[in-house]
């Protein structure tokens, strides 16, 4: 008897809770799609052939699938330098950003001096400039010190515009660090240096490959400082190739659909990477560990 | 292991936060002694001094016979236990108890024999692979009592190291940590809050108050012979209270007399305070600060009490319990303390800055009510004492102790 009577009452809760459930997933996947639409959208694209891209009525949908667009994208020889260019660039500016940033905010973190928050502000500051503002000026110089048309002339901008987010992120990181691990370190015989590096750093990780990827996607994404400083095709990052594949008469967008693909698709293997650590990356502060 | 020396040692914070004021103190190598204080009394301040984490704003630390004032923490050879264990969350237990000796760059095979011994002396041998998050309170600071112990440095340093365990594993820790020196051997100093603590593991206390060293002596001494008023006062537990008396000469003795009640004083007393360098003489006639610990205080219709005087001497006082609090194995009787008599000690009361107390300050009382209001008796768990009802306290007056009222020191 006792155990009818749980069955049903067990039943009652199932049904409830399952038809909320499935209100649940619902929702879930009309707020999946509706994010992921445009990308999707592009990924469409990049495998409809020219021609159907331009039929009227639309008929991307319904298209027969082709891989056309990936041929010519990966049959461009400037397409493949421009990914290996992005790499680099992205990559100096990501590994500069974290050293010079982590040092800086740990020494924020940590030391006491005057005017800390004044320093935290300007810091930030810099990255509220316009950057279209700067890039007259810039130019200028980069052409003065020779590095116009160089993997610097964009190394360098993007760094300083991407380093106040680094700082700012690793900052709270490090603050977040009980101070006594690093005293516990210096008593056990660690220098600084080494208490920074074999304590510190590792326990800051989640935020140091959040700060990473962070910083990776900025400068990866990047395209006004390529577009201006850059006109030799064997320095061009992925962005600035991309919306050249036109000409002057028509524009391929299912190549330049395949490109966007291909070079979000690094990114996101990167974030599904290290998922877990971005989560805790960005919740940091928000809950005592 | 080595002795450390202590020489004038100050450290102000800012421009004039002195949270250290010319600290002396001559540790032997062996000894196992504890800071205690309360909070903001400088007492932590010292310790890190010695470890090397704060700087030193005067005066000398020395380590062995070196003078360690400049010298970063890593090469003072000391080893550090933290309130909060500092165990670094990425290593396992014994990367955890290795590190420093890694640092030193210590043989592998050497590291290992070194954890697995400490491992075994502090029975932490199952968790030498677990990462601390996998382990209890307690467990941590084992590993972090180990991390110590692997060093084999010249002195271990203790930061309130049972503050964060709770009660019954405090006591239990107390115990080992205590058998752990008696081992060992190494040189301890220990930086508590808790007056047990200090007395039941030191081989010297040293009280801090307001960054000055009130008294540095043995547990015993500092409970038979305190110092000053607050050295009594913060040392035993229920503490020690606090009355204003009237010296009086009588049939060529002296004795202390309170309302009704009149303690006559030893000779070993008075012995003691001209020891002090107090003539009891002086103070004739005039008020003094009575200090009675709970537990020399009896209730009258108990059998403990006939040892000190019985029911019908003059050591007597008869009072009306507001509260009684039954241990079990004794009773705490609290009563109020007529106001002429309560007497209101700066030193006692949480005020930080009791800098020159104002002449009689101490003794006259009566301007604030915050301390010296009520007075507790320890009494023998046979008592029938009634809350409110009315009961007759004898008080063993070869125990009791007295302070001038205008320096708050213990005349004896």
């Amino acid at each position: 008897m006792a155990s009818a009577t749980t069955t049903t009452t067990t039943k009652g809760a199932t049904g409830r809770s399952s038809r909320n459930l499935v209100l649940f997933y619902i929702f879930l996947v009309l707020f999946v799609l509706v994010s992921l639409f445009p990308l999707l959208w592009v990924f469409r694209m990049s495998i409809t052939t020219k021609s159907d891209l331009l039929a009227s009525p639309l008929v991307t949908l319904t298209a027969p699938p082709t891989s056309t667009s990936y041929n010519t994208v990966f049959g461009n020889p400037d397409f493949i330098k421009a990914l290996r260019n992005s790499v680099i660039v992205a990559g100096t500016t990501t590994v500069i950003c974290l050293f010079f940033g982590a040092i800086c905010a740990y020494a924020i973190a940590r030391l006491r001096f005057r005017f800390k928050s004044s320093i935290m502000t300007l810091i930030l500051a810099i990255s509220f400039f316009p950057a279209v503002a700067i890039i007259a000026p810039l130019f200028i110089q980069f052409t003065a010190v020779g590095i116009i048309n160089t993997y610097w002339a964009m190394i360098i901008p993007d760094t300083v515009f991407a380093l106040p987010l680094t700082i700012w992120i690793l900052v709270a990181f490090f603050k977040e660090l009980p101070r006594d691990l690093e005293e516990a370190a210096k008593v056990d015989g660690a220098t600084t240096l080494q208490a920074f590096r074999k304590v510190i750093v590792p326990l800051a990780a989640p935020g140091v490959f959040t700060t990473a990827i962070l910083t990776f996607i900025f400068a990866w994404n990047e395209f006004l400082f390529a577009n201006t400083f850059i006109f030799d095709a064997a320095h061009y990052p992925v962005t600035v190739v991309i919306p050249n594949f036109a000409t002057v008469y028509t524009i391929d967008y299912g190549s330049q659909a395949a490109g966007a693909v291909v070079v979000t698709i690094p990114l996101v293997i990167l974030v599904l990477i290290f998922q877990r650590r971005i989560v805790s990356g960005l919740t940091a502060g928000a809950v005592k560990g | 292991m080595a002795e450390v020396t202590l020489e004038e040692v100050t450290k102000v914070f800012g421009e004039d936060v002195i949270a250290v004021d010319k600290m002396n103190l001559d540790i032997p190598d062996g000894e196992f002694v504890v800071f205690v204080g309360p909070s903001g009394c400088g007492k932590s301040t010292a310790l890190r001094m010695i470890a090397g984490l704060e700087d030193i704003s005067g005066g000398k630390v020395f380590i062995g016979d070196q003078v360690v004032n400049d010298l970063p923490p890593r090469q003072r050879d000391i080893a550090m236990v933290f309130q909060n264990y500092a165990l670094y969350p990425h290593m396992n237990v014994r990367e955890n108890m290795g590190f420093a000796l890694k640092l030193r760059k210590m043989d592998k095979s050497e590291i290992s024999r070194r954890v697995e011994e400490a491992a075994r002396i502090l029975s932490i041998e199952r968790f030498l692979d677990r990462k601390p998050k996998a382990l209890s309170g307690g467990q941590r600071q084992r590993v972090a009592l180990g991390r110590a112990i692997v060093r084999e440095p010249k002195a271990f340093l203790m930061d309130e190291p049972l503050s964060n365990l709770d009660a019954k594993l405090r006591v239990q820790m107390r115990t080992e940590i205590a058998k752990l020196h008696n081992r060992i051997g190494t040189t301890t100093i220990y930086v508590t809050h808790d007056q047990t603590e200090a007395m039941t593991m030191a081989d010297r206390i040293v009280v801090l108050k307001d960054g000055r060293v009130q008294q540095i002596a043995t547990p015993q001494i500092m409970y038979d012979q305190p110092d000053n008023v607050f050295v009594a006062g913060f040392i035993g537990s229920p503490a020690m209270n606090f009355i204003v008396a009237r010296l009086e000469r009588q049939n060529g003795g002296h004795d202390v007399v309170f309302g009704k009640t009149r303690l006559h004083l030893t000779q070993e007393e008075l012995g003691r305070a001209k020891e002090k360098g107090y003539d009891p003489e002086a103070f004739t006639g005039k008020d003094v600060i009575l200090g009675i610990r709970p537990e020399h205080i009896e209730d009258a219709g108990t059998e403990a009490a006939e040892a000190i005087g019985g029911s019908e001497g003059a050591n007597t006082m008869d009072i009306e319990p507001q509260v009684i609090e039954s241990m079990g194995s004794e009773k705490y009787v609290y009563f109020e303390v007529p106001k002429e008599q309560a007497a209101h000690l700066d030193s006692l009361s949480e005020m930080t800055d009791d800098e020159a107390p104002e002449e009689g300050d101490g003794a006259e009382g009566g301007t604030s009510d915050e301390s010296g209001d009520m007075m507790v008796a320890r009494v023998a768990a046979e008592s029938t004492a009634k809350e409110a009802d009315k009961m007759r306290l004898v008080i063993d007056s070869s125990k009791v102790h007295l302070f001038d009222p205008e320096t708050e020191k213990a005349i004896f």
